[in-house]
Order: structure tokens, then C-alpha cells, then sequence
């Protein structure tokens, strides 16, 4: 999120005319975008408070402390699995087979671990490994024979879908320990509030000086720079963010460390997307196949890196799901699971065409689908009203993004 | 201003001392089809050439053989008075041979600065944006490039624009000849002059210039020679100053009285003027619709 609230504006200073950008001008900045159709954060945000005031109007319990804390739980599993489709869709390919994938990887782990007696980890890496073979394998399949993506995947659904089946073997359901530590992991570890608050400290200073360094390093190159008082504003600003939700989360049991692990995935996926030659491949393959191919960037390596990194991340995904569940079985990774990732990279912002996005669109995206999915439970309205609400969002948020594809168009941003 | 009525060629005023890039004899076949046949271009430093030509005259093709796509079937191509061969595109750049195509090859979701870096980003593991953005003012600076900001996404730049910026990314790697084919085409007024302006500064800076058009108004306006094909041979080099935009059509076409002659020797008789030669009034040289027609002997695809 951070970047996108320091993006410089697009109208700045001429070259050679180096201008500081202050509080004021950010703003505009990103006024000046949303006005233009870069959206970026700003529908999800929107659409997440609209969900929450509903929501606690309609049951109370929603906002409470042991609510969100389950919340932010529910979103991990399914959320990383959202992150790979995220790298998927940035290359403007698609895979619809991660629901399967982690439901085979939650049957191997399960199967390892408990039926094979193996050690967690071993199992983990097992599940992992498969996942990363699947996702190579679709690669060789995309590059070498040219089959769309969205059949390879498709045929994939289907195909590990019985593969998980048949791992599971005829019993259908296998149970995690509840003392191991998988499971305690997934339902019971919570960072203690004073390590809590820490690493919001820490996050928030980190945000200061990184960005203080790379405005010191513009002022020196003569470069338009943030100027400190934005820089100390918006950390302050996540600082007191991250801090009152530690405490209204510590209230109840407090952030869950899988939850951590999730905020840390997303931070590295960021870090790779937006600061690496690799990261800006990504982008280019998705928003021009020939440009990129072009500038000498090898375009099967990253298609096949796309499909590796987010079948593992399905798998990796399957693996917590089943840690949370304390189980694997026939359902797991199927229902709305699939479509609930692919669903959550889309509300937050990615864009099914390829080359736009980021990483905190799956953590957004989550949220969004979480939230509807826990308000409506607690109204005790069953799968068939949370199916048709999250359709309805899903319908709304694709329907956004092309009116603000519309709108980058005629702004010229498209 | 000596206009010679004849279409046979000039004496030849390539094979300059001093040719950055030569090619001799070049020749380049697709199945049965000759695409080029002997085929001569010399390119000096500080120097614009417009290679001109009908459709299907080979004019894509020696491009393709310059910037290392199709390695020639025949011939010799001499880079700095050394022998050199262009297997691959990578092997063109590493000579000093850049190519912009006439697509740009252009990612419209990155910014300038990332486009012009795109594939050679400095420090691959941990970006060094600050490094890149200051190379990129300069070089669009050095260019008097009139981009909005290099922070701009490229979908927000006009086709001026977009075209000065793949140029741009073309001279990062310090090359000493330019390919642009075509950069003209489906510009609009002014921005077909913003990329005439660019294409001298390219010539101020020393390099060699080779530019495709069919234009033959932007082609007297910045080239210093013009070299014909017709039918993937040499049809002459031409001096821009001194030739007018209806000789090099008749060298393209291959033939004096060409439907564009015809067009304005209407145009003249309609306008109650007295018939004048071809040739005579560099002045009523209107620029003929791209792609010229052909004439009956034009046989080629």
C-alpha cells in the first residue's frame, strides 16, 4: 500500500527543474489518478467500509474483537493461494486448477504426515514440491504445445481433483493431530501483544527509512524527492494503523503468527514485483508479449516462473487450509475455494488482461471476501446467500475496473 | 536545382570514404522469391539515408538483414571498414546496429523510464531507479524530448511521443547507426515535425541514419541522400537536395509517366497551367498517397 499512497504525481516539475513533493502535492496526486481512472486502492477500501458498517449494523458481533480475529485467520489460507493467481493474471494467463492443487497438496500432507508417520516438515516440503512440478509442468505444456492456459489449467481442475481422491484413498478424510505443530500453528499461535506492537513499530520505521534513503538519494541525483514531512506522516500514519488494530485484536486472542506469515509473503511478493529486473519481466510479459521478447527478456522463463510460483503457492495454501481445518479431506479445496482466490485477486485490483496489479491486491481481495462470508455466516444465512453475495461483489468489482478502464482510456492512462 | 527529366539513376555517390556501414551485393531469397538481389547501401556518420521503395520493393527485408533477423543470403555487409556478419539481433546491437521497428515494441502498462530500461534494468536484485531515472532525463533532454514525465505511463504519451521514446530506449546502448522504419507513418502533423526534429539531433550527435518512408515530403525534409529499391534491386542514390519528390517517385515506380505524374499533370491542366515537364516545379510535389499504386510491370507481391 505504501507506494501507492507516495506514487509521485504524474503532472511534475520539467527535468532539470528538481521540485520537492510535499503532503499537498501527493494528495493531489492521487486525486489527480483516481480522477483519471486509476483507481488503484481506493473502490476496495471503499467497498470493505460499505461491507463493515452493513455488516455490524446487522449483527453486532462483526466488528467484535474474537470475530475479526477468526477473520484474519479465515483469509490466510485462501489468500495465498489469491497471491499466486495474482502473479498468474500479471502475465495475462490465468489458472483455474488452484483449488485442486491445494486440495491434492492438504491430501499429501495429511497422508505423509499422519498415515506415513513422517515428519511435518518433510510432508510440507513433499506437498510443496508436488505443487511446484504441477505448475512447471503446465509450463512445458503453455510453452511447448501452445495450449491456452485456461484449458491446461481447466483439464487440471478435473485431473488433481482425482488425484486427490485417490490420495486420500477409499476412507476420504484424514485427520491432523491437534498437538502437532501444523495445527497448532494454524489455529492456536499468536504473537504476544509486546512483539506485536514491536513489529509495528519496526514496520513503520522501516517504511520511514527506506523511504527516507531513496528521497536522499533523489536530492542528491537532483531529482523531485518526497519531502520529510510526507515521509514522517505516512509512517506515523501506519504506525498508529497497525497499532490499534494490535490492540482491538489483542483484546481477543491477537494477530495469529500464520497471519504474519501471510503479511510476510505479500511484502516479499511486493518486493520481487516492484523493485527486481525480474518483477518489471512480469509486468512487460503481460502487458506486451512481442516488446517484451524483444528487449531480450527470455518469455518462457517467465511464463514458466508464473506457473511455478503459483501452483506452489496453491499448495502452500492447501497445506494451511488443512492445518486450520485439522484435516484433509474429499472437500478439501473444492467449493467456492477456487473461485474465492480467483475472485479475491480481482476485487483488489488485478486486472484480468494482464500487466496491472500488485501484491496487495490479494490481501485486499480476501478481506473484501472474508468479510461477506463471516458477516453472512453470522446471520445465519447458509452457502446459498454467500455464493450470491460474493457473485454479486465480484460482478461489481470487474464491472468497476472496466468503467475505469474506460476511463484511463479517454484520460489516455490505458 | 538542376532537375534532370531522365529516371536513370545518378552516378552513384555512394561508396564514400569514410561509410560507418556498407553493404555490398546483399542478397536475400524467401523459397523462390528473391527478396533482394545485389543489393548496395552505404550510411556515413552524421548522415540521414531514406531508403525509399514501393510495397514488396525489399525495403523490410534489408532492415531485417541489418538489424540481424534474416542473415543475408549473399553479399558483404562492412561495419567500421571491418567485414562483419549479423547472425542474430543481439549480435546487430552488440555492433552499433539499432533498430526501431515500426510497432516501437513498446509496453503501454510500464512508465518511460522502465521502458527504456526494459530487459538491461540497472542492478537486477535490488533496482537502482534513482541511476536509471536521471540517465533517462538526460538522454530525453539530450533528444529535447517533449514527454509529459518520464513517470508517465507510455498508454499516456501520443504517438509522437511513444515514437521519440523507442528511439530513445534504441541509443541507450551507444549505438553508431539507427534503423527507423517507417517512423512517420500514422503520425499526425506535428508530430511527424517532433520526429523529423529528433531524427537531425540524431544526425548532430554523429550518428548514421537509416529511415524508411514513404513520405516524400519527410524524406526531402531531413535525408541527405535517398537511395531507391524496386523489385529488391538498387534504383539509384539520390541527392535530397537536389532531386525532386516526382524523380524519386519515378525511380520507385520504374517509369517516367507513373500514375502519380499523371495525377498531377491533371491536377496542373485542371488548374488552367500550361503542361510543364516532370520535374520542373519542385513546388506542386504532392506527396502521393502511401502506398503509391503500381504500374503494369509490377509484378511483385
Amino acid at each position: 500500500m505504501s507506494d501507492l499512497t507516495t506514487a509521485p504525481p504524474v503532472e511534475q516539475a520539467p527535468p532539470g527543474e528538481p521540485q520537492d513533493r510535499g503532503v499537498r502535492a501527493t494528495l493531489t496526486g492521487m486525486a489527480d489518478r483516481v480522477r483519471g481512472g486509476d483507481l488503484g486502492v481506493w473502490p476496495v477500501v471503499a467497498g470493505l467500509v460499505v461491507i463493515w458498517t452493513v455488516m455490524q449494523v446487522l449483527n453486532s458481533v462483526f466488528l467484535s474483537s474474537a470475530n475479526l480475529v477468526n477473520l484474519a485467520m479465515e483469509c490466510v489460507p485462501v489468500g495465498v493461494i489469491a497471491l499466486g493467481v495474482v502473479f498468474m493474471l500479471l502475465v495475462g494467463q490465468i489458472d483455474l486448477s488452484v483449488g485442486s492443487v491445494s486440495g491434492l497438496s492438504a491430501a499429501i500432507t495429511a497422508v505423509l504426515f499422519v498415515d506415513h508417520g513422517m515428519p511435518a516438515v518433510v510432508a510440507i516440503v513433499a506437498a510443496a514440491a508436488a505443487g511446484c512440478l504441477i505448475g512447471w509442468f503446465y509450463a512445458q505444456v503453455f510453452n511447448r504445445l501452445g495450449v491456452p492456459s485456461f484449458v491446461i489449467t481447466l483439464a487440471g481442475l478435473l485431473g488433481f481433483l482425482g488425484l486427490q481422491l485417490l490420495t486420500l484413498g477409499p476412507k476420504g478424510s484424514i485427520n491432523l493431530p491437534f498437538d502437532s505443530w501444523l495445527v497448532t500453528f494454524a489455529q492456536l499461535d499468536f504473537v504476544p501483544p509486546w512483539l506485536a506492537y514491536a513489529l509495528s513499530a519496526a514496520g513503520a520505521a522501516a517504511l520511514y527509512w527506506t523511504g527516507h534513503a531513496k528521497a536522499a538519494a533523489r536530492r542528491r541525483a537532483g531529482l523531485p524527492a518526497t519531502t520529510e514531512q510526507t515521509l514522517v506522516l505516512r509512517s506515523a500514519v501506519l504506525l498508529v494503523g497497525l497499532a490499534v488494530a494490535v490492540w482491538y485484536l489483542s483484546r481477543d486472542r491477537g494477530v495469529g503468527w500464520m497471519f504474519v506469515l501471510f503479511l510476510g509473503l505479500v511484502l516479499a511478493m511486493h518486493y520481487v514485483l516492484s523493485r527486481t529486473k525480474y518483477g518489471k519481466s512480469v509486468y512487460a510479459v503481460g502487458g506486451n508479449v512481442e516488446a517484451a521478447r524483444r528487449a531480450g527478456i527470455n518469455v518462457k522463463a517467465i511464463y514458466t516462473s508464473a506457473f511455478v510460483v503459483c501452483t506452489t503457492l496453491a499448495a502452500v495454501g492447501g497445506i494451511l487450509a488443512a492445518a486450520r481445518l485439522a484435516a484433509a479431506n474429499q472437500s478439501s479445496g473444492g467449493g467456492d475455494v477456487n473461485l474465492n482466490a480467483i475472485a479475491a485477486a480481482v476485487i483488489g485490483g488485478t486486472s484480468l488482461f494482464g500487466g496491472r496489479g500488485n501484491a496487495f491486491a490479494a490481501l485486499l481481495g480476501i478481506v473484501v471476501i472474508q468479510s461477506i462470508s463471516s458477516g453472512l455466516t453470522l446471520l445465519n444465512l447458509d452457502s446459498s446467500y454467500r455464493f450470491m453475495v460474493t457473485g454479486a461483489v465480484l460482478l461489481l468489482a470487474v464491472a468497476l475496473d472496466s468503467v475505469a478502464r474506460r476511463s484511463r482510456r479517454t484520460h489516455g492512462r490505458a | 536545382m538542376s532537375p534532370t527529366p531522365s529516371t536513370a539513376a545518378p552516378a552513384p555517390a555512394a561508396a564514400k570514404d569514410g561509410a560507418l556501414l556498407s553493404l555490398r551485393g546483399v542478397s536475400k531469397s524467401f523459397g523462390a522469391v528473391a527478396a533482394l538481389t545485389g543489393v548496395d547501401l552505404d550510411v556515413a556518420a552524421g548522415e540521414v539515408v531514406a531508403l525509399v521503395g514501393d510495397n514488396g520493393a525489399g525495403k523490410s527485408t534489408l532492415v531485417k538483414v541489418l538489424s540481424g533477423v534474416h542473415p543475408p543470403d549473399a553479399g558483404t555487409i562492412t561495419f567500421e571498414s571491418r567485414e562483419v556478419s549479423v547472425p542474430s539481433p543481439a549480435a546487430a546491437q552488440q555492433l552499433g546496429i539499432a533498430t526501431v521497428f515500426q510497432d516501437l515494441a513498446l509496453c503501454e502498462n510500464l512508465n518511460v523510464i522502465e521502458n527504456l530500461f526494459l530487459g538491461r534494468e540497472l542492478r537486477a536484485l535490488r533496482l537502482d531507479e534513482v541511476a536509471m531515472e536521471v540517465r533517462s532525463r538526460e538522454l530525453l533532454r539530450q533528444l529535447s524530448a517533449k514527454i509529459p514525465s518520464v513517470e508517465a505511463p507510455v498508454a499516456a504519451l501520443s504517438g509522437g511521443q511513444r515514437q521519440t521514446v523507442a528511439i530513445a530506449r534504441s541509443l541507450l546502448g551507444d549505438p553508431k547507426v539507427i534503423i527507423l522504419d517507417e517512423p512517420t507513418a500514422a503520425l499526425g502533423v506535428a508530430q511527424t515535425a517532433e520526429v523529423l526534429n529528433l531524427i537531425e539531433r540524431l544526425r548532430e550527435r554523429g550518428l548514421g541514419v537509416v529511415m524508411i518512408s514513404h513520405s516524400m515530403a519527410d524524406v526531402k525534409a531531413v535525408a541527405d541522400r535517398v537511395a531507391v529499391l524496386r523489385l529488391g534491386r538498387n534504383n539509384g542514390v539520390f541527392d535530397a537536395e537536389t532531386t525532386s519528390a516526382e524523380e524519386l517517385v519515378a525511380a520507385i515506380t520504374g517509369a517516367t509517366d507513373n500514375v502519380v505524374s499523371r495525377r498531377s499533370r491533371r491536377a496542373r491542366a485542371a488548374a488552367g497551367e500550361p503542361g510543364t515537364g516532370p520535374g520542373a516545379g519542385p513546388g506542386d510535389a504532392e506527396e502521393p498517397a502511401a502506398p503509391v499504386a503500381m504500374t503494369k510491370e509490377d509484378g511483385d507481391e
